[in-house]
């Protein structure tokens, strides 16, 4: 009885002792992978930081109006002024417009509806745009 | 153990056949047991003895092992405990209000030489300066060949030129990294931003310090790693490049030699645009200007630093003073006969506007006499308290590290004449960031607003400077300036821009004043009906020669110019044009019969 409580204690012993010695290597291997992690992201940030300033000089305003002046025949684009405000009121609606703005084939008369009842969504995704833009 | 019995019979009885005492026996056994016993006891006291001994000797070499571990070996974090932070210590951004990149940190390398590792001097030289252009080789070479361990190179490097000292391949030229602060927009904001140098050096880091502007008002909080999120203005970067494109035609068409403009919001007091020209890249910050006058370095910013008599855009106080405190509403006329004199001074109109105006008419056509006589009614024991209740008679607490230095210049003695000279803006020299947040302190319904560049969500609730009716009868007096007066040129439909000019002679140095010199001031609010922005517009020395004669008033230079840029950025700012209300058009309609 007792030889086998002692021996029974000297394999527990060695057993934590594997286990013991198992834990440490890996505390020690992930230590090692944060390590690693961490200088990966480091140099993750440096090149995120990077690639903000780079963004930064590449949409400075004064590029950006070269840019647009280069490609004026393509883009046409001149810079916001007063009257490039719309106003909902000239928004045409779907159930106001007169008949012959309605993209009403005679042929597909029956899809008529359909399609005005699309347009009005549409003018009313317009309308909510619109009051975001002048809330703002 | 085998027990020995204390009276063993054989013996007691061989004992008494012969005549001994058998007590004698047991007496012995006892003896003898005892002594048994004692040793026992004291091989079992030695033990634990030993045990001890052996207990404290293995705990005092683990405590001293430890001791020596601690003291022997570097010191190190403990690694379990390796933060997640950011691990470059940066210097933190800077943003315009949206969040765009206005200044961020770009890591390069510094070269540095150690001659003594060199292996051929004369070749490195030549080769050094052809990829550095402003490197002479002879300089190098001489450097090379004294004594010196140790010389800087270049402070920062681009990555090509690192290639291509790098395929130089001496042992003796080396790379330490460097933390380089980049302004990505270059000369939009460059006022503002202000600029950075080295502090400290050493050959694996640099500290980096703000040398002016916001860069130095903000170092200790820029440096903070405590706090590495980005520092947020109050600059809209879109806004700040319209008005700087058209402010540098203005400048230009205008034949001035300096231009400023300063878009304030009235309620926050948030500078929403700061421009001063000619300004400066400050990736490549010039060196101060050792001779000459300062101010016409580009490194002067003339929205905080240029304090100059700002002319007839201060009529304004004094009208707004005087119907504040009941002496006058804007139809009470006052006489403009001139010339008013007083004492060896006499006061003159442009025109002669006739025998007497009204206040509002006194700002429209902004007649020196008529203000002069309205102060002269308010006096200067009320005029100097209301200047300081608006911020005009100290420097400004804007966030800039030249603020300070741009501390209004203001009579020694306010005598009576000074009263008048400065109700008309002589006599008293304030920059346009003061005259910007005086007039929306008087328009943004009558509380003080302190300019700020750091972005704010909520209007400042300052001390109340005017009443809310006196803030909007200004309003209406300054949109007629535009409307019919000597603004005619700033009316930008859709807008209702109100404004007052302002045109001073500049002073000579030594004393008098320049007749053919001037600061043309245009300030504006717009919409004057309820106004949401004040923007000043100041050239420095202007010249229209589209006419027959050279015009330099504020009406035919800074006016247009200030147009022009409400024009490009009020759109911008997300304000719709909208139509009048009614109530300006009455107001006009009154005021004008």
């Amino acid at each position: 009885m007792r030889g086998l409580f002692y021996a029974l204690s000297a394999i527990a012993v060695m057993g934590l002792a594997f286990w013991a010695y198992r834990e440490n290597y890996r505390t020690q291997q992930s230590l090692r992978d944060v390590a690693a992690l961490q200088s990966q992201i480091g140099d993750l940030r440096e090149a995120l930081a990077v690639q903000r300033a780079e963004w930064a000089y590449l949409n400075r305003p004064e590029r950006l109006r070269e840019l647009a002046e280069l490609n004026w025949e393509r883009l046409n684009l001149i810079p916001l002024s007063p009257d490039h405000f719309g106003d909902l009121q000239l928004v045409v609606f779907a159930d106001e417009a007169p008949a012959n703005l309605l993209p009403a084939d005679e042929d597909e008369g029956d899809d008529a509806p359909a399609m005005a009842g699309l347009n009005v969504s549409d003018a009313v995704a317009v309308r909510g745009t619109l009051g975001g833009e002048a809330a703002r | 153990m085998t027990r020995i019995p204390l009276r063993p019979l054989a013996r007691i009885l061989n004992a008494r056949a012969s005549g001994e005492n058998p007590d004698l026996i047991e007496r012995e056994n006892i003896a003898r047991r005892h002594e048994a016993m004692r040793d026992k006891q004291r091989h079992q006291a030695e033990g634990r003895l030993v045990v001890m001994a052996v207990v404290f000797t293995v705990a005092f070499s683990v405590v001293g092992m430890q001791n020596f571990k601690l003291a022997a070996t570097e010191p190190t974090e403990p690694r379990a405990a390796v933060s997640t932070s950011p691990i470059a210590a940066q210097r933190a951004d800077i943003t315009d209000r949206n969040g765009r990149v206005l200044a961020t940190n770009l890591l390069t390398y510094s070269l540095y030489a150690q001659p003594h590792l060199m292996t051929d001097k004369e070749r490195s030289a030549s080769e050094l300066a052809a990829i550095f252009p402003d490197l002479k080789e002879e300089d190098l070479l001489r450097r090379f060949n004294s004594s010196i361990k140790f010389m800087w190179i270049k402070k920062k490097l681009s990555p090509e030129q690192k290639q291509a000292v790098h395929d130089i391949g001496d042992p003796g030229l080396l790379f330490g990294p460097r933390e380089m602060r980049l302004y990505p927009n270059g000369r939009l904001a460059a006022h503002v931003l202000g600029g950075t140098s080295f502090g400290r050096e050493g050959v694996h880091s640099a500290e980096v310090i703000g040398t002016a502007g916001i860069e130095r008002a903000f170092d200790e909080r820029l440096r903070d790693p405590a706090r590495p999120d980005p520092l947020k203005l109050s600059i809209d970067l879109t806004v700040q490049s319209a008005v700087r494109q058209v402010l540098y035609g203005g400048m230009k068409i205008m034949n001035a030699k300096g231009a400023t403009a300063v878009l304030m919001d009235v309620r926050t007091g948030e500078v929403i645009s700061l421009t001063s020209l000619p300004d400066f890249d400050p990736n490549d910050r010039p060196q101060p200007a050792l001779q000459g006058d300062p101010s016409d370095s580009p490194l002067f910013n003339r929205a905080v630093q240029g304090v100059y008599e700002l002319g007839s855009t201060f009529k304004v106080f004094a009208a707004a003073q005087a119907l504040d405190l009941g002496l006058a509403n804007p139809d009470t006329l006052y006489a403009t006969k001139g010339p008013l004199t007083w004492g060896r001074y006499r006061i003159r109109d442009f025109h002669d506007y006739g025998p007497e105006l009204s206040v509002t008419d006194i700002i429209v056509k902004s007649s020196n006499i008529g203000t002069a006589r309205i102060a002269m009614q308010i006096t200067g024991a009320r005029q100097k308290p209301f200047l300081a209740s608006l911020g005009l008679l100290e420097a400004t607490p804007i966030e800039l590290s030249e603020a300070p230095s741009g501390r209004p210049l203001t009579p020694e003695r306010w005598s009576e004449i000074s009263t008048m000279t400065i109700s008309y803006g002589h006599g008293i020299s304030t920059s346009p960031v003061h005259l910007a947040a005086a007039y929306a302190s008087i328009l943004n319904g009558g509380t003080r607003v302190k300019p700020t560049l750091l972005r704010r969500d909520a209007p400042q609730k300052g001390d109340r400077v005017v009443s809310q009716k006196t803030s909007a009868a200004m309003g209406g007096i300054l949109r007629q300036v535009v409307s019919r007066g000597t603004a005619s040129q700033g009316d930008v439909e859709g807008y209702a821009v109100g404004g007052k000019t302002g045109t001073a002679d500049k002073p000579k140095p030594r004393g008098g004043y320049y007749k053919d010199r001037v600061i043309a001031t245009f300030a504006s609010a717009f919409p004057s009906h309820d106004p949401k922005y004040v923007l000043i517009v100041t050239l420095d020395e202007p010249t229209e020669t589209s006419g027959t004669k050279p015009r330099r008033t504020a009406g035919w230079t800074a006016v247009p110019v200030a147009a022009e840029i409400i024009r490009r950025a009020a759109p911008l700012l997300g304000l719709r044009p909208e139509i009048e209300p009614d109530k300006a058009f009455e107001v006009t309609r009154v005021s004008s019969n």
